[in-house]
C-alpha cells in the first residue's frame, strides 16, 4: 500500500477533474462569451470602443512620460549625528515584548527608521523571530494608534494638550475617585517596571497590580505550586529530549509560552545526521490538526474534554503511583497511549511530555507523568524558571467582582483588554461602569480603551527604553530605535509622574541597571548586546511532591462528558490571542495548516462535513472560494462561521481560532467589504468559560446546523499547482530510510543515467547533457539554498520577514480571492495519508516553495523583452522596468513562483488614477492602508516598490548580496558566510534555510550538500531546468514500511511519473540534435 | 569613392594629430618632485580642511608657510602633527603656544609616518616660496585643440555639401545626356513627371522623412527626463570653484559619505561651519553667477550663517543644535529603479569624482556633467578594469574567488578583468 500527497480533497477523490479544474489560472468566468453569438460590434467592448481605450491610453502614456521633470530638493541633517551615515543601516539591538513574550531582536534600522526585526545572535534565544515578532514593526507605523492623550469629556473623547494637563487632572481623579487603586496589566517581567509598580505603591497605599493574561497558564502555574511549591514555569529543554516528545494539545512550535526558543530546541533533535540516523520522536494528542500536531511523528486524536482521560491513562501506564487506569473507550486512542508510555519508559531523561491544558488537575497529572519519566532536571529545568506568563485567571475574577461591588476607584490597564477577552464580555462591561476612574495605557483604541476616561498612549516597543526577564538571569533590553512619532509616553513613565517621582523613566531604567548591574559599562554593554545573561550552572530538577495528585485523578475521572460536538479555541499562528489584530502582514499570512487569509473559520473533521450533508469530496468545494456557513449553538449563544474541512481532525471537535472578529476602532484592515458587519472574522471568546480556577478555551455540547448559506474564504493553497507533476516531494519514514537509504541517491543517479545514455553519469554529466542552453559559467560567487524539510515547522516567519525585507505588497482578501496573492515566499502544506482513506492523516508536509533560480529556466528563454534573465551568479534575475507584463514566464514556471502585479497594489504608478476603485476594480481597505505615508516608512528603501503590470519574484534578496560583496570588497577579503543572510534564512527559529556561496568549500551551503548526500534532492529535477535551490527530503520517525511499489519515495500516480520523464527527456535531447 | 574615403580619414586625422601634438608637450607641466607631490596629496587630503592651501593666509588653522623655520625642533614638530595633544598636555612651551592661536584644537594624525611628514613639509616649503605656481598654458592649450577641433567639423561639413552639391548637379547633367541621346535614337520614352507627382520620389522621400524624423523622435524621447546640463539656482551661491578649486579641499572632507555608503551626501550645516567660523569674508578672486553678475562672497557666507544661526560677533555663543538645514536642489537625480553606490566607485574602484560630474573644481555652479543614462553606465562598465589581485601581492583580495579569471590571466589568455568580465553588465546589479 502506498502513501499519497494531497492538498485538498477533490484532489484525491477525483483527480480527472481536478486537473481538469486547475489548468484554468483563475477560477471565474472571463467575459469571452459575448463573443459567441453576436459580432464583435456588439460585444461588450466593441471595435470602435477598443480604438477609443488604445488612442486614450497612447496619448495618456505620452502625457505621463513628457510630464515635466519637478524639482527635487536634497536637504541635509542640520547637525548630523555622528553614528548615522545616510543611506546604510544600522543594527541596535532591542527586545519584543508583548503579552509576556520577550525576544531580545535587532532593528534594522535606515535613515533613522526601523524597518525590519532581525534575530540577536547573542541573545539567549539566538537569532530567532516568528511571524508575530516580524510583523512587529509594521504596528509601529499603524496610522491606527492612538497619537495623543484623550480624556473623556461629556461622552467624548478629546486631546489633552500637554502631559502636564493631563498629569494634574488624573492625579485629581484618582485622588477625588477613592477605593481601591488597580493596576490590570498583562503578564509583566521587567524587573525596573515592576520596581516602578513597588514605587506606586509606596505613594498610594491602596493600589494593588493584577496580571491577566488573554490566554493564560493558570493551570500550569496552580499545578506546579502545589508540586513544586512555586507558582512559576520551568524552563522546557527540547534540545535535551532527544528521544521522545509528547504533547497532550500544546503547541510548542505556535503558540504554546515560548514558540521560538522551543522551535529552535525541537528542531536540534528533528535534524538528521546521514551517517548517524536519529531523530526524537514526537507524539501528538490532540483534538484538531494543530501546526506543531501536523510536524509530530504519530498523532491520536482526542475530544478536547477528554485531555484529562488521556492524561490520566499515560500517568498510570507509565506507573505513576495513586492514578487508576480510566477505561479509554477508543482503541486506537488506547493502543497509543499504551505505545507511548512505554516509549517514555524505555527513555527515561531523555523524554519530555508538554501539555496545553489550562486545567490544574490534568497538569498535575503532567507534573507526575514528567517525574516518573525524570524529565526533572534532564528536559525540565527549574534552575531558571519562565517568566513569559503569571497571570491567574482568578485574581482577575476576583478584581471583577470587587469592581462591581464599586470598592475599585482607579483601574489603570496596560497590556489587557479584558472586554475582549474575558468569557463574559458584558459582564466587564458592566463592572467597568462602575469603576470612577478609568485609565488606559494602550497604544490603540481597543475595545476596553473605547470605556475608559483617559487613554494614555504608550510608546510602540521600538520607541521605548525597556527589559524584559524571560527566565530568571535573562534579560533582553529595549532601546529606542526611533524618537517617538506620536504625543505617547511609556506607561512606565505615567506612573512615575503620577507617584511624584520627576525622574525620566529612562534615567531611572538606567539607574536602576547600573546599580544592578554593578556599572555604567556593565549597563551599556548590556545595552548594546540587547541581552545580558549568565547561563545557568547546572539544571536543576525541583523537588517534586505528589500532593494533591490522587484529588486530581479523581477530580478528572469525574469531570462531565459530553457526547454532542464540541469546540476548540486555539489561537491562530498569525493573531496569537489577537493582540495586534489589524496588522496587515500577519492577515495575510496564510494559515500553516488551512492556508486561508483574513478570516476565522470553523475547522470540521470529514465525519462532521458528511452529517452536515457538505460535498467536500467534489471538486466545486475547493474550487470556489465561497464555503458553506455553519450556526453554533453552545450554552445559549449562537455563532455563524464558514467552515474547512480537515483532515485528521477528531471526528466531533470544531476547532475556531481566537482573535477575530474586533472592533473596526482598531484599524481600517478590520473592514471586510463581505461581511454585514464589516469585521474580519468573528470573535469566539465569549465561548470560553470560568470554572471558578482557570479559563477554558473549549466548549462542550455544542450544537451545529448547516445553514445553507456560503461564505467567501480566502485559501491560498489551491492558487498554484504542478499541473500533475510529480517529484515535488520527499518523503518517507524513518524505518524505510533506515532499510533503503540510497532511494534518493538512486534515483537521481538513475535519472542521470536514463537522460545521458551513459552509465555511471553524475549530476554534472547530467547538467551538461542534452540541452540547448549555454553553460552558466558562475566564475566566481554561485549563490546556492538548502531547505531542509525536517526542520521546517510552517510558521511563516520567513514569509513575514520577506515581506519587510522586500517590499512585498499586501493585496487584500478581494485579490487573494482572485488568486492575486504576491507572496514571493509561500509554504506549501501538504497531507500525507494512506491512498484508500484521505482522513487517515500520517503526516503532513510543510515546503517553502519560491524561485528555484533555476540555471535553465525555463522562464528567461520566453521573455520576449529578456526582463527575465540570468546572472553570472547563479541566480535568475528580474528587471521590473524592463517587464511588460505578457505573463509567459509564469506560464511557463514550473514552480509557479512568479507573482504578476494585477493591479497598483503599492501606489507606484505615475498614474494617479490607477487606485481609483470605480475605475480598476476594487482594492481592499487594507490596500490603501499600506500605502498611507505613514505606512510607507516601513518600506525597504534599497528595493524598489514595483509598480502595476510588472512580474515580481523570489531576488534570493539580491540587495544583501549585492551589500555582502560590496562589504567584502570593502575590507579587501574574500566574500565567506559571515557577509550574507537573507531574509528569510536569518528568521527561521529552526535554521530550517541555509544558503550562501557554492563555489566556497568552506561555506555552510556546501557543507549542508556534502553532508547530506543521501537526502538531497531537486523538485522536479528530471525537468532539467537545474534549480540552485534543493531540498533535504523529510522523515518521519515511525517504523512504518513504506512500500516500494511506487515510484521512490515520493509522488502520486507511478505511470504517469515515468512517462512524464522520458517525455521530458526525449523533448530536451530532440532540441538538442 | 575611393577618394571620398581617403578624404574621411585625413580630416578625421587631422584633430587627433593636433591633439596628439599638445599632449606631447604637456607632461613637461606635470613633472615635479615625486616626494612634493606624495606632500601635495597628503595635504589636499588632511591638511587643507582647515590649512589655507596658499601658505600665507590664516584659515581655521594658521597659515603654514615656513612652519619648519618656526619649529626649532624638527622631532617636536613631527610630534605635534601626529598627536598635538599629548604634546600639549606634556608642556612643551612651543606647543602650549601654537596651541592658542586657534580656538578649534588641532586634528590628530597618529597614523603618519615620518616620511609622509616630511612630504608635507617639503611641500609646503615648495608652495610657500612659489616653486609650484604653474604655467598658464595648460589652459590655453587645450582650448587650442577644442577650437581647432570644431573648426576642423566646419570645414567638413562645408566640403561635404559642395561634394553632394557637384554630385547632384553631375547626375542631372548625366540624366539630360541621356535623355537627349534617346531622343537622338528616336527611342520613345514616358512623359517625365514632375519630382513632386513622380510616386517614386515622393515614396523615397516619405521613407526617408519616416526614418529620420523617427530617429529624431526616438532620440528626443529617449533623452526626456534626462538632464544633462542642469544647473539650477541653489539657495546659496557656493563655489565649489573657490572651495574644491581654488582652496583644494578633498571632496570627502564634506562628501566623506561617498566614501562609506551608496549616497555622496551634502555635507550638514555643521560641516560648513568647521571653517567658515573663522572664515567670515570672502577675499578670493571676484566671483560671477551664469549671467556674468558679480556675486558677494560676504553676503553668501552671510546666507550661511542665517541658516546656522551663527552670529560673527558673537562666535563662542553659537549653538549648532539651533541650525536650519539648508534646502539645496538636487542636481544628479537618478531614476527610482536605479541602485547606484558611491562607495562601490569611489572606494572599491577608486574612481575619481571628476570622471562623473565632470571638472568640479572649476564650477562656480555646479551643473550635471554627465548623461546619467543606462548606456553612458554601460560603456564606462564595460571598459573600466578592476582592481583584480593578479598576484598575491596587490589588488583587493575580494577577487581572489574569482578561479577562472586567475587562470586565464596566468595562461595569457587575458590580461585584465573588466567590471563586464564580473557581472557588470547585468540587470539585477542595478536594477531591484
Amino acid at each position: 500500500m502506498s502513501n499519497k500527497y494531497w492538498q485538498g480533497f477533490g484532489e484525491i477523490n477525483d483527480p480527472e477533474n481536478f486537473q481538469k479544474n486547475v489548468r484554468d489560472e483563475f477560477r471565474e468566468e472571463l467575459p469571452f462569451e459575448d463573443f459567441d453569438s453576436k459580432g464583435l460590434l456588439d460585444a461588450k467592448a466593441p471595435r470602435r470602443d477598443f480604438l477609443k481605450y488604445l488612442g486614450f491610453s497612447t496619448a495618456a502614456a505620452t502625457l505621463a512620460a513628457s510630464c515635466k521633470t519637478k524639482v527635487r530638493e536634497a536637504i541635509p541633517y542640520a547637525f548630523k549625528p555622528d553614528n548615522i551615515v545616510p543611506g546604510e543601516a544600522q543594527y541596535y539591538a532591542t527586545t519584543f515584548v508583548q503579552d509576556g513574550d520577550v525576544v531580545p531582536v535587532l532593528a534594522r534600522v535606515r535613515d533613522g527608521r526601523p524597518i525590519l526585526i532581525e534575530g540577536n545572535d547573542k541573545s539567549f534565544v539566538k537569532g530567532c523571530t516568528t511571524p508575530r515578532i516580524q510583523a512587529s514593526v509594521l504596528d509601529l507605523y499603524d496610522k491606527y494608534r492612538i497619537t495623543h492623550p484623550k480624556q473623556r469629556v461629556g461622552g467624548k473623547l478629546n486631546e489633552v494638550p500637554t502631559f502636564a494637563t493631563l498629569d494634574k487632572n488624573i492625579t485629581a481623579a484618582i485622588k477625588s475617585s477613592g477605593g481601591q487603586i488597580v493596576l490590570l496589566t498583562s503578564t509583566i517581567n521587567s524587573p525596573s517596571a515592576l520596581k516602578v509598580i513597588e514605587d506606586f505603591k509606596a505613594a498610594y497605599p491602596a493600589f494593588k497590580h493584577i496580571q491577566y493574561d488573554a490566554v493564560s497558564y493558570t493551570g500550569m502555574l496552580l499545578a506546579n505550586e502545589a508540586s513544586f511549591g512555586k507558582k512559576a514555569i520551568p524552563a522546557y529543554r527540547f534540545e535535551n529530549a532527544k528521544k521522545v516528545v509528547v504533547s497532550l494539545g500544546a503547541d510548542f512550535l505556535s503558540s504554546w509560552l515560548s514558540p521560538v526558543e522551543f522551535q529552535q530546541g525541537y528542531a536540534l533533535n528533528r535534524k538528521l545526521d546521514e551517517k548517524n540516523p536519529q531523530m526524537s520522536k514526537h507524539y501528538q494528542f490532540e483534538s484538531f490538526l494543530s501546526m506543531t500536531g501536523a510536524n509530530a511523528d504519530e498523532r491520536f486524536n482526542h475530544r478536547q474534554s477528554e485531555t484529562g482521560l488521556v492524561a490520566a491513562a499515560l500517568a498510570a501506564a507509565v506507573g505513576v503511583a495513586g492514578v487508576t487506569a480510566p477505561a479509554v473507550s477508543n482503541a486506537k486512542l488506547k493502543a497509543g497511549i499504551d505505545k507511548v508510555a512505554k516509549d517514555l519508559l524505555n527513555h527515561k531523561g531523555q523524554s519530555l511530555v508538554v501539555c496545553g491544558s489550562n486545567d490544574v488537575n490534568i497538569q498535575l497529572l503532567v507534573n507526575a507523568i514528567n517525574a516518573a519519566i525524570g524529565a526533572y532536571g534532564t528536559t525540565i529545568d527549574w534552575s531558571a524558571p519562565l517568566n513569559y506568563r503569571k497571570g491567574i485567571d482568578k485574581d482577575f475574577a476576583d478584581l471583577l467582582t470587587e469592581m462591581e461591588g464599586g470598592s475599585v476607584g482607579t483601574l489603570m490597564i496596560y497590556g489587557a483588554n479584558p472586554v475582549y477577552t474575558w468569557p463574559e464580555q458584558d459582564r466587564v462591561k458592566k463592572a467597568l461602569a462602575k469603576v470612577k476612574l478609568k485609565i488606559s495605557f494602550n497604544e490603540k483604541q481597543d475595545e476596553v480603551s473605547e470605556l475608559c476616561d483617559y487613554l494614555v498612549p504608550t510608546h510602540h516597543f521600538l520607541e521605548s527604553w525597556g527589559d524584559g526577564e524571560a527566565t530568571t538571569g535573562s534579560i533582553g533590553f529595549m532601546q529606542p530605535t526611533i524618537a517617538p512619532l506620536f504625543k505617547t509616553r511609556q506607561w512606565q513613565e505615567s506612573l512615575l509622574v503620577w507617584a511624584g517621582n520627576t525622574e525620566s523613566y529612562a534615567d531611572y531604567f538606567k539607574n536602576y541597571w547600573v546599580a544592578r548591574l554593578g556599572g555604567e559599562s556593565a549597563y551599556l554593554k548590556s545595552l548594546q548586546d540587547g541581552v545580558s545573561f549568565t547561563a545557568p550552572a547546572g539544571l536543576s530538577a525541583g523537588s517534586y511532591s505528589a500532593s494533591g495528585l490522587e484529588a486530581a485523578a479523581a477530580a478528572v475521572s469525574a469531570a462531565p462528558k459530553s457526547s454532542k460536538k464540541e469546540i476548540v479555541l486555539y489561537q491562530s499562528n498569525a493573531l496569537g490571542a489577537g493582540t495586534h489584530p489589524a496588522n496587515p502582514w500577519l492577515q495575510e499570512l496564510p494559515d500553516p495548516i488551512t492556508k486561508i487569509t483574513w478570516d476565522n473559520y470553523a475547522m470540521i473533521s470529514v465525519s462532521t462535513a458528511d452529517e452536515l450533508k457538505i460535498d467536500y469530496k467534489s471538486n466545486d468545494y475547493e474550487y470556489y472560494p465561497q464555503k458553506p456557513v455553519i450556526s453554533i449553538k453552545v450554552k445559549g449563544k449562537e455563532l455563524k462561521l464558514p467552515i474547512i474541512v480537515v483532515p485528521g481532525m477528531d471526528a466531533d471537535t470544531i476547532a475556531i481560532a481566537l482573535g477575530y472578529g474586533r472592533t473596526s476602532a482598531l484599524g481600517a484592515t478590520y473592514v471586510d467589504e463581505y461581511t454585514e458587519d464589516k469585521k474580519v472574522g468573528v470573535d469566539v471568546y465569549p465561548l470560553s468559560s470560568f470554572n471558578g480556577t482557570g479559563v477554558n478555551h473549549y466548549a462542550v455540547d455544542a450544537e451545529v446546523a448547516n445553514t445553507g448559506k456560503k461564505y467567501k474564504l480566502a485559501q491560498t493553497q489551491i492558487h498554484n499547482s504542478y499541473e500533475g507533476r510529480i517529484e515535488v516531494l520527499r518523503e518517507t519514514t524513518m524505518a524505510t530510510f533506515l532499510k533503503d537509504k540510497t532511494q534518493y541517491s538512486d534515483y537521481a543517479n538513475k535519472l542521470y543515467e536514463t537522460y545521458t545514455g551513459k552509465k555511471n553519469a553524475t549530476r554534472d554529466d547530467y547538467v551538461k547533457a542534452g540541452t540547448m542552453y549555454r553553460e552558466h559559467a558562475a566564475d566566481g560567487i554561485k549563490w546556492g539554498m538548502s531547505i531542509d524539510m525536517n526542520a521546517c515547522f510552517g510558521c511563516g516567519a520567513c514569509v513575514i520577514a520577506c515581506h519587510a525585507e522586500n517590499n512585498v505588497p499586501v493585496v487584500g482578501k478581494s485579490e487573494v480571492l482572485r488568486y492575486h496573492d504576491m507572496h514571493w515566499l509561500r509554504i506549501d502544506r501538504y497531507y500525507v495519508s494512506d491512498e484508500k482513506d484521505p482522513n487517515e492523516l500520517k503526516g503532513v508536509i510543510f515546503q517553502p516553495m519560491m524561485c528555484q533560480h533555476c540555471d535553465n529556466a525555463p522562464c528567461e528563454n520566453v521573455c520576449p523583452v529578456a526582463a527575465t534573465n540570468h546572472s553570472n551568479e547563479g541566480l535568475n534575475q528580474m528587471a521590473y522596468n524592463r517587464c511588460i507584463g505578457t505573463r509567459y514566464c509564469a506560464n511557463n514556471c514550473p514552480y509557479k513562483v512568479r507573482r504578476f502585479n494585477w493591479l497598483d497594489y503599492t501606489g507606484a504608478d505615475s498614474f494617479p488614477n490607477n487606485q481609483d476603485q470605480t475605475v480598476v476594480g476594487k482594492l481592499d481597505p487594507a490596500v490603501f492602508y499600506m500605502n498611507d505615508d505613514l505606512t510607507r516608512m516601513v518600506l525597504n528603501p534599497d528595493v524598489t516598490v514595483r509598480s502595476r503590470g510588472v512580474m515580481e519574484k523570489c531576488s534570493m534578496c539580491i540587495q544583501r548580496l549585492q551589500h555582502a560583496k560590496l562589504d567584502a570588497k570593502k575590507k579587501g577579503e574574500p566574500l565567506s558566510d559571515k557577509h550574507v543572510r537573507l531574509a528569510c534564512s536569518s528568521a527561521c527559529a529552526a535554521d530550517a534555510i541555509v544558503f550562501g556561496n557554492v563555489n566556497d568549500p568552506e561555506s555552510a551551503i556546501t557543507k549542508e550538500r556534502e553532508d547530506n548526500p543521501l537526502r538531497t534532492f531537486y523538485v522536479l529535477e528530471q525537468l532539467h531546468v537545474l534549480p540552485n535551490v534543493n531540498y533535504l527530503a523529510k522523515i518521519r520517525n515511525t517504523d512504518e514500511i513504506i512500500a516500494d511499489d511506487d515510484h521512490h519515495g515520493g509522488g502520486h500516480g507511478e505511470e504517469s511519473g515515468h512517462g512524464t520523464e522520458k517525455h521530458e527527456a526525449a523533448t530536451a535531447e530532440e532540441a538538442h540534435h | 569613392m575611393r577618394f571620398m574615403d581617403n578624404h574621411k580619414y585625413l580630416f578625421h586625422q587631422l584633430p587627433l594629430l593636433i591633439i596628439a601634438l599638445f599632449f606631447s608637450v604637456a607632461p613637461v607641466f606635470a613633472q615635479g618632485d615625486a616626494n612634493v607631490n606624495e606632500g601635495k596629496t597628503l595635504f589636499v587630503g588632511k591638511c587643507q580642511s582647515c590649512h589655507s592651501g596658499d601658505m600665507k593666509s590664516n584659515s581655521t588653522g594658521p597659515a603654514l608657510g615656513g612652519v619648519q623655520g618656526r619649529w626649532e625642533d624638527k622631532e617636536k614638530l613631527h610630534e605635534w602633527i601626529r598627536n598635538n595633544t599629548k604634546l600639549i598636555a606634556s608642556g612643551y612651551p612651543k606647543a602650549v603656544e601654537v596651541s592658542k592661536i586657534s580656538a578649534t584644537a588641532m586634528t590628530t594624525f597618529p597614523d603618519l609616518t615620518d616620511p609622509q611628514i616630511d612630504a608635507i613639509l617639503s611641500y609646503i616649503d615648495a608652495k610657500a616660496s612659489g616653486k609650484l605656481d604653474a604655467p598658464k598654458g595648460d589652459a590655453v592649450a587645450a582650448g587650442g585643440v577644442e577650437a581647432s577641433a570644431s573648426q576642423n567639423n566646419i570645414m567638413y561639413g562645408v566640403v561635404s555639401f559642395i561634394l553632394a552639391l557637384v554630385a547632384l548637379v553631375l547626375i542631372y547633367v548625366n540624366f539630360n545626356l541621356q535623355r537627349a541621346a534617346r531622343e537622338a535614337e528616336h527611342v520613345k520614352t514616358a512623359p517625365s513627371l514632375p519630382v513632386y507627382r513622380n510616386k517614386t520620389y515622393l515614396a523615397i522621400a516619405a521613407i526617408a522623412l519616416f526614418i529620420i524624423g523617427g530617429y529624431f523622435t526616438t532620440k528626443g524621447m529617449i533623452n526626456v527626463n534626462r538632464q544633462i546640463n542642469y544647473q539650477p539656482v541653489q539657495p546659496i551661491f557656493y563655489s565649489h570653484k573657490v572651495h574644491a578649486g581654488i582652496n583644494q579641499i578633498n571632496c570627502l572632507y564634506c562628501h566623506g559619505n561617498a566614501w562609506e555608503s551608496k549616497t555622496a551626501a551634502i555635507p550638514s550645516v555643521n560641516v560648513c561651519m568647521n571653517c567658515h567660523k573663522t572664515i567670515q569674508k570672502y577675499n578670493g578672486p571676484e566671483l560671477k553667477d551664469r549671467h556674468g553678475n558679480v556675486v558677494d562672497g560676504t553676503r553668501e557666507i552671510q546666507k550661511l550663517y542665517e541658516y546656522a544661526g551663527f552670529d560673527p560677533t558673537n562666535a563662542e555663543g553659537w549653538d549648532p543644535s539651533k541650525a536650519k538645514p539648508i534646502e539645496w536642489i538636487k542636481i544628479h537625480n537618478l531614476p527610482d529603479h536605479v541602485y547606484f553606490n558611491h562607495s562601490q566607485h569611489v572606494r572599491v574602484g577608486n574612481v575619481q569624482c571628476q570622471t562623473c560630474h565632470g571638472d568640479i573644481t572649476g564650477m562656480d555652479e555646479v551643473y550635471q556633467f554627465s548623461e546619467l543614462s543606462m548606456g553612458w553606465c554601460v560603456n564606462c562598465h564595460r571598459q573600466t578594469k578592476v582592481n583584480f589581485n593578479v598576484d598575491s601581492t596587490s589588488g583587493n583580495k575580494f577577487y581572489s574567488i574569482y578561479e577562472k579569471f586567475h587562470n586565464d590571466i596566468k595562461a595569457g589568455k587575458m590580461d585584465s578583468v573588466t567590471v563586464k568580465d564580473i557581472g557588470g553588465l547585468e540587470c539585477q546589479k542595478c536594477h531591484y
